[in-house]
């Protein structure tokens, strides 16, 4: 085996974990939207039943927190590594550049991987903050579930997204989710080695769909919560 | 059936060449105003008319590259109005014509932009940093002695029509031109390919994978992100599908190799 290290750093190895950390986290917001359409029942309690369930996990809960931390930043290194690597490469640039047009893929998303994916790491700061640690919430939101006291989550984000400018915010990111996945996830099947003349177009096609279902789907709880839930 | 020459009238051209003297040296943009430029002359032709006008005026003619002229030994290279080899898709330099532009246009021409491919003089690059890539790898072991029987190594048509398609690579480095990265990757992926896909090339397969890639991150050529601007720019039209092939290939022989 090539040692770990030199395989990784390679421009090959740089992808291929650029690669699977990126899909790992496009599993994630599945599992994470699937989830969040609790928001939409209306309902406190079950969305709270819900919240509750996953802190039952336990040790579970605490491996996929370590694995989307680990993932996250290794997805970031290799990234700002690709990014800083194209200035090295190129040191002086064209004075005049024309898109090929054709079979190329330089779509706007592909060209903007590194600042759609820089504001993804300033928004899941801001967000796992907020949401999770609750940090510049001054007021206590408590519920029973259960028999357990904890944290009244679906009030907290019913309150959040009350707010126009905040709702707003949230919704450009996932204008910008969307526009990192539909380049990021048939580019991560490249990054691995899978291409293939049959099944190339099916994860073309399946890249977009995913990229919309989980972008706009996360774009329609905010709006839903802040016109027409809860009132 | 006669030689149809164009129709068209002949043009006159604004041209914005990129002038350095050496790779130390810093290089800019001199303006011509090239006269009487018929539709049917190939791009190459129009710049040996500039030549030979500077020459003969005193000047100092413009260095490029060519050999073949037909398309086939990759010595051409420009980039023009921001397109490696041109605005013709699958068309190399050399066999780019005139009549691709209108009277009046102003052309840019520019050398393949990239650190690992340095400027010699003008719009010629010094590319043997794809000799050294070939040299980490490209190559197959072949016992001396007879000639083994035609056809004892049976090979399926459908490799050796992709081994085709990727050997048809002329090493131009248009790909490398293209790629808002600056990228070998379909270069290299090409080279690996076409060995890689035939029984021939087994034997060293798993050293080539890891020391064509090595020897390509070496020299200093960006990342692949797929951007895809290589395949739309290669005058041979190799497809990216090369390039998920030696990501396979790396990542097997990483994983297996002693
Ligand atoms: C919500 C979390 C994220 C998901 C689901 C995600 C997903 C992906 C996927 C699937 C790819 C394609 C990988 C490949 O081409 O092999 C990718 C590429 C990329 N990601 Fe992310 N990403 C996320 C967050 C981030 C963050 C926070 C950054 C911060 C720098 C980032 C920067 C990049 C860059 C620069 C690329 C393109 C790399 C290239 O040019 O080759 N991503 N992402
Ligand atoms: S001069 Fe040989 S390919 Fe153009």
């Amino acid at each position: 085996m090539l040692p770990f290290l030199t395989a990784v750093k390679s421009s090959v190895g740089k992808k291929f974990l650029m690669a699977i950390t990126g899909l790992f986290w496009v599993f994630f917001l599945i599992v994470h939207l699937a989830g969040n359409l609790a928001l939409l029942s209306g309902n406190g309690d079950f969305y709270n039943k819900y919240s509750h369930f996953l802190m039952s996990l336990g040790e579970l809960l605490y491996v996929m927190e370590f694995l989307l931390l680990a993932f996250i930043l290794t997805h970031i290194f290799s990234g700002v590594s690709v990014a800083l690597g194209k200035m090295r490469a190129r040191p002086q640039n064209y004075d005049v550049q024309k898109d090929l047009g054709g079979k190329s893929r330089k779509t706007v998303s592909a060209s903007t991987m590194i600042y759609s994916g820089l504001l993804l790491l300033i928004f899941l700061v801001v967000h796992i903050s907020h949401f999770k640690y609750q940090v510049g919430v001054d007021r206590e939101y408590f519920t029973i579930i259960n028999g357990t006291r904890m944290h009244d989550l679906y009030q907290l984000v019913y309150d959040a997204f009350g707010n126009l400018w905040y709702m707003l915010g949230y919704e450009v990111i996932m204008i910008l989710v969307f526009s990192h996945l539909r380049h990021g996830f048939w580019s991560a099947f490249q990054s691995l080695g899978i291409n293939h003349p049959r099944w190339s177009p099916v994860i073309n096609t399946l890249g977009v769909v995913l990229a919309s279902v989980i972008g706009f789907g996360f774009l329609i709880l905010p709006l839903y919560i802040h016109f027409i839930g809860g009132r | 059936m006669m030689n149809k020459t164009s129709e068209r009238p002949n043009m006159h051209l604004h041209l914005k060449i990129w002038r350095q003297l050496n790779a130390a040296a810093p290089g800019k943009f001199v303006s011509y105003e090239k006269e009487n430029v018929s539709p049917d002359m190939s791009f190459l032709e129009m710049l040996d008319e500039l030549n030979e006008h500077l020459i003969k005026t005193g000047g100092d003619p413009v260095a490029f590259d060519s050999d073949c002229r037909e398309g086939i030994c990759g010595m051409c290279g420009l980039v023009i109005n921001g397109q490696a080899h041109g605005p013709r898709r699958a068309t190399t330099t050399c066999q780019l014509h005139m009549r691709s532009f209108n009277d009046g246009d102003t052309i840019t021409i520019e050398p393949w932009r990239a650190k690992a491919f340095p400027v010699v003089r003008d719009l010629v690059v010094d590319r043997s940093a794809f000799d050294r890539i070939i040299q980490a790898g490209g190559y197959v072991s072949v016992n001396a002695g007879n000639a083994q029987d035609a056809n004892a190594l049976p090979i399926s048509k459908y490799n050796s029509d992709l081994a085709m398609d990727a050997a048809s690579c002329i090493g131009c480095g248009a790909c490398v031109a293209a790629c808002p990265n600056a990228s070998a990757s379909l270069f290299t992926s090409a080279k690996v390919s076409q060995l890689a896909l035939l029984p021939q090339g087994l034997v060293e397969r798993k050293e080539r994978a890891i020391n064509m890639v090595s020897q390509m991150d070496l020299e200093g050529f960006g990342d692949c992100s797929n951007y895809g601007e290589c395949e739309a720019a290669c005058p041979k039209e190799i497809s990216i599908s090369n390039i998920a092939r030696m990501k396979r290939e790396y990542v097997r022989a990483a994983l297996t190799s002693a």
